[in-house]
């Protein structure tokens, strides 16, 4: 676990006064200006993502990308040099399977886009209905978190997710991974009644993956005979995926259908992940062999039965990366994203290395999601996405982004909530 | 050895006997008089005359269906019919306390998914407003005999049933009846013979009472409305409340639907009111022996037990928790621990279709422990004594009735058959008496031939297995016995055809007779009866099997007995020292480092430096934190059900009353710090119910977990919950549907609740309202509100109407927008119970900021947060870190957010919630800072008893490992030995949120 050091918290007064700022707009911040200049950041506590950790390291940026990271680098004449002794650098945390954008108000109908009528959607594509200007954004952006992958939900192919930035003026320019996969919701082989409280056999599992398998089939066959014939728009969705250029995200949590839908994906030759994986640490050799990456959906739940251990989730990121499977903590939701650094964190707390935590929610949802060559992680040449923060991000104690740069451009941390919370504080100062 | 043995043949007599029953008086006589008197003799049999008196080679003797005497080898009189029952046993008939025996099936009374709620009941007529309340039902007037269900009662030794319909909360009154055939005149014993109640709406559809705690609310308002009734003068005609009324001398059954706790709430409710009901067992007594014998009450014991569990799938048996499994294991033993415990019971068998997986069940139980007089008397003598008709049933006693039954061996202890079933003096004849008991083997002479015969198999159903001389392997002969002959067929393995046979019984004990051999030659042939070589290996298998069935328990009992429960001797109070550990005293002091808290005798007894150990178990507090237990002012865990929220005020209802003790809910949030919840009820409605403080005294009775003598609180609610918003689109007809509605619901029900305190007051004839007392309580500052709210304008209106009328809202719980109104709830004097930065989850929450509790606390609200949800209850010191981190509270007092603040809502500071000497022992002791996300409880302790220890965890994780493992291996081996198994299906419990209706499933909005 790092230490942190809480002493130096004056830090670039220039850059931080638009955080300050006590106009009230009601809008969402304008997205950032293209990067003008060279950034550097001396002596900083870098983490990579990758896993490791870089002590009082010197890291510059321009035109949106990471140049070098070295000790005591020659800035450039145009630079913006600041001493960020003390902070930590990070790469900009990313949220997988969220719905971030596609509803703004749970309750609300009118603001729900993430749940497509009928069982089979894999053309449903999440980007288009993704909302930039989402009041939620904002908020969870001001937490570390700058990309996201937008995923839609419901039935039993969902639809398609995009991966974005979260500082875009609309879907395009949003966009860093469009369309990375399409999500099946595996039906359970083991349904839950709320009325007697008893989980018992899905009756129904055995005819359900059969028409899952058959579905995957007849596309596999539309896509390999080349698309003649009448145009079937859920069949040719699925081509990418089959065809292993985009991934098939399998939504389960049952250790026999787990081993069942990845052999199933990888013969027909796609990519499979696991998204949800409540019970992959123990297929982890399984997952291992296959490589297989897991989407461990939030930690900072409650034990799966009263059987298991008090702490059983909080421990499954340290139990995977022990068995040395491939995983990605997300936390699931819309405006929750804002804690995926805490959950991340409560893993730390219960055994994962901090900085394996921190790879789960920058690197490896990366490589996933397809987008490592630019994001991710910290190296030269990828894009300048990364957070500047004067303690410990994983921890809610030290959790003070102070600073976030998507693609170089140095973002608006404020937000909605920030905003009323000036406004009412000037009700009181005024003493009304 | 055995050999067969000659009956009387009684079966065309018994068929041809007309009724001893007296025929009904006042009915006209078609033909000419013929009412015999049924006098029989019954001779040589073991009487048991009850479970205390047996008589061997007894003559009983009835006539006009009842007992004339029981003597032992006494004369058959003159003009009785004398019925040879030579070795067998007569029993009295079992009674049955808890039959539906000739009731009509309860229909469910229209209504449905997807109908509207229905507000009124549907009985026609002068009756209760509540349909569930049906004490005018009568089952005498309902009652019809059913010649099906009186056979197969009859069967497994059922004679006398106490039969009610069961169907709704009060269910009028239940009527003895005989399980003879014939006019129901002469078949009711009884007309009333209890009163019957439950926790179940049954086929009511109406829509109050939807939860546990509001069906509570309805007896006890039930019990003082019948007290009004009585009063009153003529203001209302209600048959329900007249009936009731007549029904309280009775005896007074109460089904509480079926386990310890719902038992031990059952009781609670007749001892506020004077009532012991006498409670229908749940089969899981053994679990909480000392409080259910604490209660007073006899229990109806059902002996239902749960089939194995099909384990041979691994993945399938994960689905079975560890509490089923021991269940398992424990059930059939239940009888036996009850009885051990010196609890009154009788037996039922309710909960059997098949009447022979009832007479299973039994022997199972005594074969598991229990006694076999002691079951004998719960089947007898204790219903008819529980039903005041031990003059009439229960023994074979002189005057009662001629009600018994004959078996070939002793019923309890043996695998008996039974042969005959009298009722009231009437034959009924389940088995042939003349059936013939084969010898174990015999020597067959056929024709010159000489073969072995091996004879296997009960009474019966025997067989026998023909080897030729020299074999050693032999063929299945077919056999019958009826009428005295035996009759052989059978293909000896290398013959063409059939041998043919049928002989007589010699006075050898074997057969003699002619036949013909395969050829079709008639031949002659002979058989000797012989001791079975085996009959010592047999004995010593019947020896094993015994051994086999006796119980050896592989499961440990536990409080509750699941997972991670308490052992008994866990929960008792120790003397611990925390040496060196940074202590958050919350009081003036602050933070303390290198300091030590001893804690003795449930109490803070010291905190300083250097303390002495004086026999404390020391816990090495180096690197620690210790900080006062958390305190969740609004939680719904270890609770049956939340909402009671089919009425506009549900004030009546008590959290207190659903306590849930079996809740692991409890335990995990212990291992996250939390030592004290407030159990609230839902937000359904603007007037919710009265809430339970509870310590989280794992291991312990619902009224053991109390928080005693803290002040009573109440649960309002405002917005879309209220409002129904969220329900969709049945739910736009219970008032209110706008916030409007909301205030005018406040305004009238004070002010009716000031009205009722007035009349009170004034001494009038007031019938007790429970639902206004609990309001005039908080008008009378004695009761306290909690109310969720969201928005700001809610919060000001309820602070108003508040003021209106004279008191002070207690605390806004949830509380989402008093950021915008800090000011004005620090003058009114109101508490904010926040969450740490939820929102967006519905409109009323657009608004809703992290900074909330921050900018609260800084206006001088006495601020905190709450969980309102089972997860995150076990992590509210990070979310009070988020206090830090969302407008810069101290960490000192965002500490204080999730312990002392609370407590001070709660109005316990002066027992809980800072490190003090002289407070209660409520002390965690955290591995890290207590705010971080890397914290977690390594010790936690409520009144000085350590409830959690982490490397103690850890330990029993093993342990419950290795306990199912036990268990399932046991049931494997069970499954291979032939018991019956179920397919695995598992128990979860639904975490229940403020909006959570026991009849229907909530998206998951707070």
């Amino acid at each position: 676990m790092t230490c942190v050091n809480n002493k130096q918290r004056s830090i670039l007064t220039l850059l931080f006064l638009t955080f300050l700022c006590t106009c009230v707009s009601a809008q969402n911040p304008t997205p950032a200006a293209d990067q003008d200049r060279p950034v550097v950041f001396r002596k900083a506590t870098i983490h990579v993502g990758d896993g490791t950790v870089l002590e009082e390291m010197d890291i510059l940026f321009d035109e949106g990308k990471i140049v070098t990271i070295e000790k005591d680098l020659p800035a450039p004449a145009n630079a913006d040099i600041m001493d960020a002794t003390g902070k930590h650098i990070y790469p900009g945390m990313i949220a997988l399977n969220t719905q971030l954008g596609l509803t703004e108000i749970g309750a609300v109908r009118s603001t729900n886009d993430q749940r497509e009528t009928g069982r089979i959607n894999p053309n449903a594509r999440a980007l288009i209905a993704f909302n930039t200007d989402s009041q939620v954004i904002p908020t969870v952006r001001s937490r570390g978190v700058l990309l996201a992958q937008i995923t839609p939900v419901g039935g039993m192919v969902s639809g398609r997710s995009s991966m974005v930035q979260l500082d875009g003026w609309n879907f395009e320019d949003a966009v860093v991974g469009e369309d990375d996969g399409v999500h099946i919701n595996w039906p359970r082989r083991n349904s839950w009644s709320w009325q007697t409280r008893t989980i018992s056999e899905n009756k129904e599992y055995p005819k359900q993956v059969a028409g899952l398998e058959n579905f995957m089939k007849e596309a596999a066959a539309y896509c390999g005979a080349g698309r003649t014939g009448e145009r079937l728009l859920k069949l040719e969705a699925m081509c990418e995926a089959i065809a292993g250029s985009k991934n098939v995200y399998l939504h389960m949590h049952g250790p026999r259908e787990m081993m069942h839908a990845v052999q199933l994906v990888k013969k027909m030759g796609g990519k499979p992940v696991i998204v949800g994986g409540h019970e992959s640490h123990l297929i982890a050799d399984f997952l291992k062999r296959e490589k297989v990456p897991v989407i461990l959906m939030s930690t900072q739940s409650l034990p799966d039965s009263q059987d298991e251990g008090v702490d059983g989730p909080y421990a499954k990121p340290a139990l995977l990366a022990e068995a040395g499977v491939e995983f990605a903590i997300s936390h699931g939701g819309y405006w929750e994203q804002r804690n995926l650094p805490f959950v991340a964190g409560q893993a730390v707390g219960f055994g994962l290395d901090y900085e394996q935590a921190i790879k789960a929610v920058t690197l490896t949802p990366a490589r996933i999601a397809g987008i490592d060559k630019m994001y991710g992680s910290l190296e030269e040449g990828k894009s300048a996405t990364l957070i500047v923060t004067a303690g410990d991000v994983l921890d809610m104690r030290t959790n003070n982004i102070e600073l976030a740069f998507i693609d170089g451009r140095k973002i608006d941390l404020d937000n909605k909530q920030a905003e009323l919370s000036r406004k009412f504080m000037e009700k009181y100062r005024r003493g009304k | 050895m055995r050999r067969f043995q000659q009956w009387a043949l009684l079966a065309i007599m018994l068929a041809l006997c007309t009724s001893a029953l007296t025929a009904q008086q006042t009915y006209p006589y078609n033909g000419v008089y013929d009412q015999r008197s049924g006098h029989f003799a019954f001779t040589g049999a073991t009487v048991h005359v009850g479970p205390d008196r047996m008589v061997d080679n007894a003559t009983l003797i009835i006539r006009k269906g009842k007992v004339v005497e029981v003597t032992a080898a006494g004369s058959v009189p003159a003009g009785a019919v004398e019925v040879k029952m030579d070795g067998k046993h007569i029993y009295p008939s079992f009674v049955e306390a808890y039959g539906s025996y000739g009731m009509p099936e309860a229909k469910r009374g229209g209504g449905g998914w997807g109908d509207p709620p229905q507000t009124d009941s549907k009985t026609p007529g002068a009756f209760s407003w509540n349909q569930a309340m049906r004490s005018e039902t009568e089952a005498a007037a309902m009652f019809k005999a059913d010649a099906k269900a009186a056979k197969s009662l009859r069967d497994a030794g059922f004679g006398t049933v106490s039969t009610h319909h069961q169907d709704g909360i009060s269910r009028g009154s239940a009527a003895v009846v005989s399980l003879a055939d014939g006019k129901e005149n002469d078949l009711i014993l009884k007309r009333r013979s209890a009163h019957h109640l439950s926790f179940s709406k049954g086929s009511s559809r109406q829509n109050y009472p939807s939860s546990r705690m509001g069906t509570m609310a309805l007896l006890r308002q039930a019990y003082h409305d019948a007290a009004w009734y009585k009063k009153q003068n003529g203001e209302e005609t209600n048959l329900s409340i007249e009936a009731w009324n007549d029904l309280q001398a009775l005896p007074q059954i109460f089904d509480a639907s079926g386990n310890w706790q719902d038992n031990l709430r059952a009781d609670m409710i007749g001892d506020e009111f004077g009532k012991q009901y006498i409670l229908l067992g749940g089969g899981d007594e053994y679990q909480r022996l000392q409080a259910l014998k604490e209660s007073g009450a006899t229990f109806i014991l059902p002996l239902k037990f749960p089939k194995t569990y099909d384990v041979a799938d691994p993945f399938a048996a994960d689905l079975i928790n560890l509490g089923q499994l021991r269940h398992w294991e424990r059930a059939p033993a239940n009888m036996a621990a009850v009885a051990k415990a010196g609890i009154p019971f009788v037996i039922t068998t309710h909960g059997h279709k098949k009447m022979s997986d009832f007479t299973a069940a039994l022997r199972k139980a005594i074969k598991s422990g229990a006694d076999a007089k002691v079951a004998f008397a719960a089947l007898t003598t204790g219903p008819a004594e529980l039903l005041g008709i031990g003059d009439m049933v229960g023994t074979l006693e002189k005057g009662k009735l001629a009600s018994f039954f004959v078996t070939d061996k002793d019923y309890f202890t043996d695998e008996a058959t039974v042969y005959q079933h009298w009722v009231q003096g009437k034959p009924y004849v389940l088995k042939d008496l003349d059936v013939v008991s084969l010898a174990d083997g015999y020597e067959l002479m056929i024709d010159g031939k000489s073969f072995k015969g091996e004879v296997s198999g009960k009474t019966g159903s025997q067989k026998m297995k023909i080897i030729a001389a020299g074999d050693t392997t032999g063929v299945e002969a077919t056999t019958s016995t009826a009428n005295g002959l035996m009759t052989l067929r059978f293909k000896p393995e290398d013959a063409d055809g059939f041998y043919r046979l049928v002989g007589a019984p010699t006075t050898e004990g074997g057969y003699a007779g002619t036949g013909q051999d395969p050829t079709g030659k008639t031949i002659n042939w002979s058989a000797k009866a012989t001791d079975g070589d085996d009959a010592p290996e047999k004995k010593d298998k019947q020896e094993k099997k015994e051994e086999d069935d006796k119980m050896e328990f592989v499961s440990r009992l536990t409080y509750p007995n699941i997972a991670y429960g308490a052992d008994a001797g866990a929960m008792k109070v120790g003397k611990y020292l925390i040496r060196n550990a940074t202590v958050w005293t919350n009081e003036s002091e602050g933070i303390l480092e290198n300091t030590d808290v001893l804690i003795d005798n449930g109490k803070i007894a010291a905190v300083g430096k250097g303390l002495s150990a004086g026999g404390a178990t020391v816990i090495d507090g180096e690197g620690m934190h210790v900080t006062a237990g958390i305190i969740d002012e609004h939680s719904h865990i270890a609770l049956s059900s939340v909402n009671e929220g089919s009425q506009v005020s549900s004030a009546e209802v008590r959290m207190n009353d659903v306590i849930d003790a079996t809740d692991e809910n409890i335990y995990r949030q212990l291992a996250g710090g939390v030592t004290t919840s407030q159990l609230l009820h839902g937000s359904a409605n603007p007037i919710g119910g009265q809430s339970a403080l509870i310590k989280l005294r794992w291991g312990k009775t619902p009224e053991e977990m109390k928080f005693a003598g803290a002040d009573g609180f109440i649960k309002f609610a405002l917005g879309e919950n209220v409002k129904q918003s969220n329900w969709g689109d049945l739910y736009r007809n219970r008032y209110p549907q706008t916030r409007m509605g909301v205030e005018q619901i406040f305004e009238s029900y004070f002010s009716r609740a000031k009205e009722y305190g007035e009349a009170m007051k004034a001494g009038k004839l007031v019938r007790r309202d429970l639902d206004l007392e609990a309001l005039l309580e908080i008008l009378n500052e004695e009761r306290f509100i909690t109310c969720h709210s969201y928005q700001q304008g809610e919060i000001n209106m309820l602070m108003k109407v508040a003021d209106r009328h004279g008191f002070r809202v207690n605390t806004f719980t949830h509380i989402l927008e008093g950021y915008k109104v800090a000011d004005q709830m620090a003058e009114h004097g109101a508490a904010g119970s926040t969450f740490s930065d939820w929102w967006a989850y519905k409109y009323e929450v657009n608004e809703a900021i992290p900074y909330n509790g921050a900018i609260m606390h800084k206006q001088g609200v006495l601020t905190g947060f709450n969980s309102d949800d089972a997860e995150m209850a076990r992590r509210l010191n990070q979310e009070a870190g988020k206090a830090v981190l969302f407008g810069g509270v101290s960490e000192e007092d965002a500490l204080k957010f999730v312990t002392l603040n609370p407590a001070k809502m709660l109005h316990i500071d002066d027992r809980v919630g800072s490190i003090k000497a002289g407070k209660d022992a409520d002390v965690v002791v955290w591995n890290n800072h207590p705010l971080s996300i890397y914290a977690r409880a390594e010790h936690t302790f409520v009144d000085g008893i350590e409830y959690f220890n982490r490397a103690k965890d850890a330990e029993m994780r093993k342990a419950v490992r290795e306990e199912r493992n036990a268990l399932i291996q046991k049931s494997l081996d069970a499954k291979k030995g032939g018991a019956k198994t179920q397919r695995p299906s598992g128990k979860k419990r639904r975490t229940l949120h403020c909006n959570s209706l026991d009849h229907m499933q909530e998206k998951h909005a707070h």
